[in-house]
């Protein structure tokens, strides 16, 4: 299917993928776009897997299986920081990053 | 063989007791913990009794010879192979006539506090108190070696300051106790110092090992010397140290006389007929070692002396009829000590440690009953002070009796129990120095003459206006005085040579007439003088005191040796030590502990702006500290 496609179009789209993510996470205040931002940069470096995998040793499947269990991990995750950012919003009815600082000196 | 393990029980029932009164006392009435701890006590004496029954007179001897035996044993602390301390129960003659004077003393003080007490507050802590103390003692005595002794013989320092301080609101009582203690822990230190260097030398605490004629410290003594004098010399000289501080021996005599702060039964059983003999009983105890360091043996006779001349000089001058009693005490555990001094070992030549122990026995008794019998006085009256009575002899009349028949006895009178016991003491002197015998000589008769001052000055001489009529005290109070009477009367009797002697074999004495009866008359001089003196009120002793002033004032003062040790600790001790090492550790070692915390805090103080809870802030510094490694990787590795 994408048969020709160098290897470095996979790894330019991944790296913008990643730090569009990094520039998400710290600089949107709202949480969940924060949540967002951390699974762009988790999907980049599953298709850097994929790409390395499927280019470099079509013969292996070591790449596909830490794709799936990143996606597992990365759903178990997702449901525990909005279980959290739940909590967070009843307790002050808001959920903007900055307003979260009380756990400092 | 006959089983002598049940004699831990003579230790343990009074360690239960105390257990007893002093968790659940408060539960019940005062009287129960009173009944509690006679009854504890009671068993033991039976048991005591019935172990020297069967010591002396069934299985102790093969072939003549008393055997060492150990009764009971145990492994108590293990630190190597080489290294472990044992606790068990150490059958001897000395430990066996040790366990009925302790034990019978202390029965009788037990049922004379039930009286005296009575109503007093803390009365359950002082019959706690006084379990643990029998306790100790006993632990003491039974011990089968040196460091089992030496835990217990703390564990009595504790329980004597205990009772000491038992009147804890006085002041003069704290003072008291807490000289005591501090006074006997000073000598301690030597004590301890000695048994390590003792145990170094020869690799054991056993006493059976340690005083066996084959053993390490007798048949191949450490060869070690410091400063001229072999180890053995030192360490034993140290261990007397220990013996000395705990007999009030001069110079650290200085807490005896304090003590009498402590109720009167107190007195009776620790400072007058057990804890001060304990010393006495440590230097019989390793007597086979003394004799073979005669330097060290020396200097217990000498000590001995002095200070059974020292004190009977101070006896002579005092008011406060329980001081006089404490320098008395002194004075006769002087004899002890100047008694094993002049010892040596076997048969005949031992009559020195036979004689030492035999006035210890008796000394139990009638000292016990001259203390008992001043309890029932100050009950009586109100005071400790002798110009506060006089007369007395109608109003006492079973304290009165008794009081004399005690007297008789320390004084040497034959046939009450004192005379016989000194008369062997004196014998040994003559036999191993004159100049020993003529300072216990001098004593025998300043003893007669203060034990009679005191008795003509309390029953007899001018009556005082008493506020009420002073009385016998109560059958309780009584009934131990007229038991310690008998012993004071009979107790010369028992035939020590034949039991206590330093070879355990039995030996023959014959009074030596020729020094009994200068001793006799010595004693009668001293009563005559005292009769003369304090019968009637006369002017002769402030008459005696003035032609003497200097001397006189100097002993009323107890030749300043309180003085003294106040000024070598609080001028000198205190200003040029302890002040320095005051200025260094406040200065220094805090100063720097305290610098460095402060300079953490300040430190911390101005980082802590970092910790913002800005949780995009450590994001930012995380993202750029992984940039800047990056970039270090790629660029500046190579």
């Amino acid at each position: 299917m994408f048969e020709g496609v160098p290897l470095s179009w996979f790894l330019v789209l991944s790296t913008i993928m990643f730090f569009v993510g990094v520039y998400g996470f710290l600089v949107r205040k709202n949480l969940i776009t924060m949540l967002m931002s951390i699974e762009l940069i988790l999907n980049s470096v599953c298709i850097n897997f994929v790409a390395f995998n499927k280019i470099l040793y079509p013969d292996h499947m070591e790449g596909m299986f830490f794709t799936i269990f990143i996606i597992a991990v990365a759903a178990a995750e997702a449901s525990v920081a909005i279980a959290i950012i739940i909590n967070i919003y009843r307790r002050i009815v808001n959920i903007d990053v900055e307003k979260m600082n009380e756990m400092k000196y | 063989m006959f089983d002598f393990s049940y004699t831990i029980w003579i230790v343990l029932i009074p360690f239960f007791a105390f257990l007893l009164i002093g968790f659940l006392g408060h539960k019940f009435k005062p009287v129960v913990s009173g009944i509690v701890g006679s009854a504890g006590l009671f068993t033991s004496w039976i048991l005591s009794i019935f172990t020297a029954y069967k010591y002396f007179f069934d299985v102790g001897k093969i072939d003549g010879v008393y055997q060492q035996i150990i009764g009971y044993h145990t492994l108590w602390l293990r630190f190597s192979d080489t290294l472990y301390i044992d606790m068990g129960v150490f059958i001897d003659p000395i430990s066996v006539m040790m366990l009925i004077v302790v034990t019978t003393v202390s029965l009788m003080a037990h049922i004379y506090s039930t009286g005296y007490m009575k109503g007093e507050k803390g009365f359950m802590r002082f019959y706690a108190s006084l379990s643990l103390f029998t306790f100790a003692m006993l632990g003491l005595v039974v011990a089968t070696n040196i460091f089992q002794m030496y835990i217990f013989w703390e564990l009595v320092g504790v329980s004597s300051y205990l009772l000491i301080g038992f009147y804890y609101e006085r002041p003069s009582a704290v003072a008291a106790s807490k000289k005591a203690f501090i006074v006997t822990r000073f000598a301690d230190l030597g004590f301890l110092i000695g048994i390590l260097l003792l145990s170094y030398y020869t690799g054991t605490f056993d006493f059976l090992t340690l005083t066996s004629p084959t053993g390490p410290a007798i048949g191949t003594p450490p060869t070690a010397t410091f400063i001229g004098m072999s180890v053995m010399t030192w360490a034993m000289i140290l261990i007397f140290m220990g013996g000395a501080g705990k007999s009030a021996m001069f110079p650290l005599h200085i807490w005896l006389p304090d003590a009498m702060e402590g109720p009167t039964p107190v007195s009776a059983l620790i400072h007058a007929a057990t804890m001060v003999v304990a010393g006495v009983y440590l230097v019989a105890r390793m007597f086979p070692i003394y004799v073979t360091v005669p330097i060290a043996l020396q200097v217990v006779a000498w000590v001995g002396a002095f200070s059974s001349l020292f004190a009977a000089v101070i006896a002579c001058t005092q008011h406060d009829i329980k001081r006089v009693l404490a320098y008395s005490t002194m004075s006769q555990i002087g004899y002890m000590m100047c008694a094993l001094g002049v010892s040596g070992m076997g048969g005949h030549e031992g009559l020195g440690y036979m004689a030492s122990m035999f006035h210890l026995f008796t000394h139990a008794f009638f000292k016990a009953l001259l203390f008992l019998c001043a309890g029932a006085i100050i009950h009586a009256v109100h005071s400790n002070y002798m110009y506060d009575m006089g007369g007395l002899r109608k109003f006492l009349p079973i304290t009165h009796i008794t009081f004399l028949i005690a007297c008789l006895a320390i004084a040497g009178i034959p046939p009450f129990a004192g005379f016989y016991s000194k008369d062997e003491i004196l014998v040994a002197a003559y036999h191993h120095d004159t100049a020993l015998f003529a300072i216990e000589y001098i004593v025998a008769g300043l003893t007669a003459f203060y034990m009679f001052r005191l008795y003509f000055g309390i029953f007899w001489g001018k009556k005082q206006d008493y506020h009420h009529t002073p009385h016998d005290p109560p059958l309780s109070m009584t009934l131990p005085l007229i038991f310690l009477a008998f012993g004071a009367m009979f107790a010369g009797f028992v035939p020590f040579s034949a039991l206590v002697t330093s070879d355990r074999l039995a030996f023959d004495i014959h009074t030596e007439w020729i020094i009994a009866i200068p001793s006799i008359v010595i004693a009668i001089v001293g009563i005559g003088v005292a009769y003369m003196m304090y019968l009637k009120p006369t002017q002769i002793p402030a008459k005696i005191a003035r032609s003497m002033s200097g001397f006189y004032t100097a002993s009323y003062n107890k030749f300043y040796i309180d003085q003294l040790y106040l000024f070598i600790t609080k001028k000198i001790i205190f200003n040029n030590i302890s002040r320095p090492i005051a200025w260094f550790d406040r200065h220094i070692v805090d100063g720097s502990m305290n610098g460095i915390s402060y300079v953490t805090n300040q430190a911390s103080d101005k980082i802590k702006g970092f910790q913002s809870g800005q949780l995009q802030q450590y994001a930012m510094v995380f993202v750029s500290g992984v940039i800047a490694l990056a970039l270090v990787f790629i660029y500046l590795w190579t």
